[in-house]
């Protein structure tokens, strides 16, 4: 029988929560062996494939990428879970949310410039007016808070849907 | 023009995209490297008190967090007007070299080992870690033992080990706990012993990569990085030293302070990321680079003694000043070693026990610099507040953004080499990716300002047309 597949990517996220899975050290082997990683920073698939069994999403969605890859992220995956709070929250990213996008493009490209002063537009992907949590661009299944969540709590939820189980965090559960 | 977009470009720590344009002759004419999300930080923490800054810009990165928690620090000791107390200052630099060791072995055996070790134009689907779990599972091991032990230097003194709050502006917020000191002390010599063993392993390795060498990034540039009194290693404190592609020294003891003076900011019209310059050379003259292999050109020596064998024996093979970004994975295994070196120094101090690790002060300047050597090279932090301690203004310059140049350089020079006509090889793409893996670019930080950049590479025929997409 074919193993599960797990995708993951990260949004507008500081990578935190992908280095907190990380951070499950050798424990990380164990999910290698059970389950096929066909998406994500640590390997080379250059598209979210179709029929993965579990979507990982870390971070806000704050771009037109991130909108898209959220979306296509969701069409192709059984299963996806919020990973952090900014994911689930929209937490850091989104206290950009009061500034209007035009302000904050031309304070980084035009004052905080000595050079070319000018917003980019070439080959770069507009910004949305808000950084927003995941379930308001998309349909979630689980959310697992943590700015970045324990790795035992990534690992337990990891665990529990590639045995079939619904997932439980229970004294795992915490934000910030 | 045709151009090739890589959308996807992988294991790199973030998003990025490149547009390769090829001239009629179907020949590679240009290359654009694409940042393409963008976060505000400098914008959003307007308004925030100065001491909420540590662990707000620290969630700019989860590799790194500790490089911005201690920037952002000593940004905020400034504002303070305080010399922070000596422990707290040891303390500060062993959670970095904590920090250097779990963040270079992720960048050598996490990101590039499978490049490297099971090669580049292997099956793209193993090409990963489970393909070294296969193929070389010593090799991941050691991989993941080296990163646990850093982290766990981190974890055990600051109580987490990503985004911890132990670093605070004037200092620390707790001493070191004596067992902790005696845990880590009694595990280095086996983060030493995987340090060297691939070391070993890499200078067997390297001369498999003769194409690679000569065509990743290299080009001759300036160098940039921070150095002690005596010209040696820096990476918590020091100041900067500039040297030319030559190794001349161009400008030395730079005071953090002074870093306007000294580097410009260039906005490039198709990339979130800006482009630090060397002020003096103008833009893009002034084109520098930073990190482990512009440390290594920087400084007269380590200081470490088992690093600066390793530095001669690097400078022995491969000249006073090594110009290829392939050399940066090299360089990384060498500060590792030095970082490890480091923290036995630190740890047999009896300082290192001091209780006194925290200065207490209202707002006594109106602007604050925060400089360090992250894992991936320089970090500026520079603010200024109201009397009141409110942010009215932030600049960050990351180590990535002053490699910007260099980076989109190189990706040059690589597609040159390596892309052909109007299809992608697969074997191409990687090695495109690979340059910039080669700098271990935190795209992460680079988005401070920018973002996540999702790599995608287009092919453009000479009208614009897409010819080939790999995303
Ligand atoms: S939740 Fe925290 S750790 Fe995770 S991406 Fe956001 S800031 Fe980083």
């Amino acid at each position: 029988m074919d193993k599960p597949k797990i995708g993951t990517c990260w949004l507008d996220g500081c990578s935190g929560c992908h280095m907190s899975l990380l951070d499950a050290d050798e424990a990380i082997i164990g999910v290698l062996k059970k389950a096929d990683i066909v998406f994500g920073p640590l390997v080379d698939a250059q598209e979210w494939p179709v029929g993965v069994d579990v979507a990982v999403i870390e971070g806000a969605v704050s771009s037109q990428d991130d909108l898209k890859l959220a979306r296509t992220a969701r069409a192709r995956s059984k299963v996806v879970v919020a990973l952090g709070d900014c994911a689930v929250t929209g937490n850091v990213p989104s206290m950009r949310n009061g500034i209007p996008t035009r302000k904050l493009l031309e304070r980084v490209f035009v004052e905080g410039s000595t050079e070319g002063r000018g917003v980019p537009t070439d080959g770069v992907p507009a910004l949305l007016k808000q950084a927003s949590p995941l379930q308001e661009a998309i349909k979630v299944d689980v959310h697992v808070p943590g700015c970045p969540p324990k790795p035992g709590a990534i690992l337990q939820v990891l665990t529990d849907l590639l045995e079939g189980r619904e997932p439980g965090l229970g004294g795992k559960l915490r934000f910030g | 023009m045709k151009r090739i977009t890589i959308d996807h470009v992988t294991r790199i720590e973030g998003h990025a995209r490149i547009t390769i344009k090829l001239d009629d002759a179907g020949q590679v004419a240009d290359t654009q490297f694409h940042v393409t999300q963008i976060r505000g930080f400098e914008k959003f923490v307007e308004g925030r008190p100065y001491y909420e800054m540590p662990s707000i810009t620290a969630r700019i990165c989860g590799i790194c967090p500790v490089s911005h928690l201690l920037a952002s620090s000593k940004a905020c000791d400034a504002i303070m007007a305080v010399r922070i107390p000596d422990a707290a200052a040891k303390l500060r630099e062993l959670l970095h070299c904590g920090q250097i060791v779990q963040s270079h072995a992720l960048s050598f055996f996490h990101l590039s080992a499978p490049d490297l070790l099971l090669g580049m134009d292997s099956d793209p689907a193993k090409r990963n870690i489970v393909g070294l779990l296969e193929e070389h599972p010593d090799a991941l091991r050691d991989g993941i033992a080296l990163r646990k032990f850093g982290q766990e230097v981190i974890e055990r003194l600051a109580k987490e080990r990503i985004h911890p709050s132990w670093t605070v502006p004037g200092g620390v917020n707790a001493p070191l706990d004596p067992e902790a000191r005696d845990t880590t002390l009694a595990e280095l010599p086996e983060a030493m012993a995987i340090v060297k063993r691939t070391l070993a392993l890499w200078k067997k390795t390297l001369d498999n990569f003769p194409d690679e060498i000569e065509s990743f990034s290299n080009f001759p540039t300036m160098y940039c990085g921070l150095v002690g009194p005596d010209g040696s290693l820096r990476l918590y404190d020091g100041n900067l030293r500039f040297v030319g592609a030559d190794g001349a020294v161009v400008a030395d003891q730079v005071k953090p302070d002074d870093y306007a003076t000294y580097i410009g900011e260039a906005t490039l019209p198709d990339s979130y990321m800006k482009a630090p310059y060397y002020k003096p050379a103008g833009y893009a003259d002034g084109i520098y680079r930073v990190g482990p292999l512009a440390r290594l050109n920087v400084v007269d020596r380590c200081g470490t003694p088992e690093a600066d064998a390793e530095l001669e024996e690097y400078r022995g093979r491969l000249g006073r000043i090594v110009q290829s970004g392939f050399h940066y994975h090299y360089a990384r295994l060498i500060e590792a070693l030095y970082a490890l070196e480091r923290m036995r120094e630190l740890l047999d101090d009896p300082d290192i026990l001091g209780t006194k690790v925290r200065a207490h002060a209202d707002v006594n300047n109106l602007e604050g610099i925060g400089v360090i050597e992250a894992p991936r090279g320089t970090l500026i932090h520079h603010y200024k507040v109201n009397d009141n301690g409110a942010i009215t203004w932030a600049n960050l310059i990351v180590a990535t953004g002053h490699n910007n140049l260099a980076i989109s350089r190189g990706i040059l020079q690589v597609a040159k080499r390596f892309v052909d006509g109007n299809k992608i090889k697969e074997g191409a793409t990687n090695r495109v990716s690979a340059v910039i893996r080669a700098y271990d670019p935190c795209l992460s930080c680079a988005s401070h300002a920018l973002g996540v950049v999702p790599m995608v590479l287009q092919l453009l025929g000479p009208d614009g047309e897409l010819l080939d997409q790999v995303s």
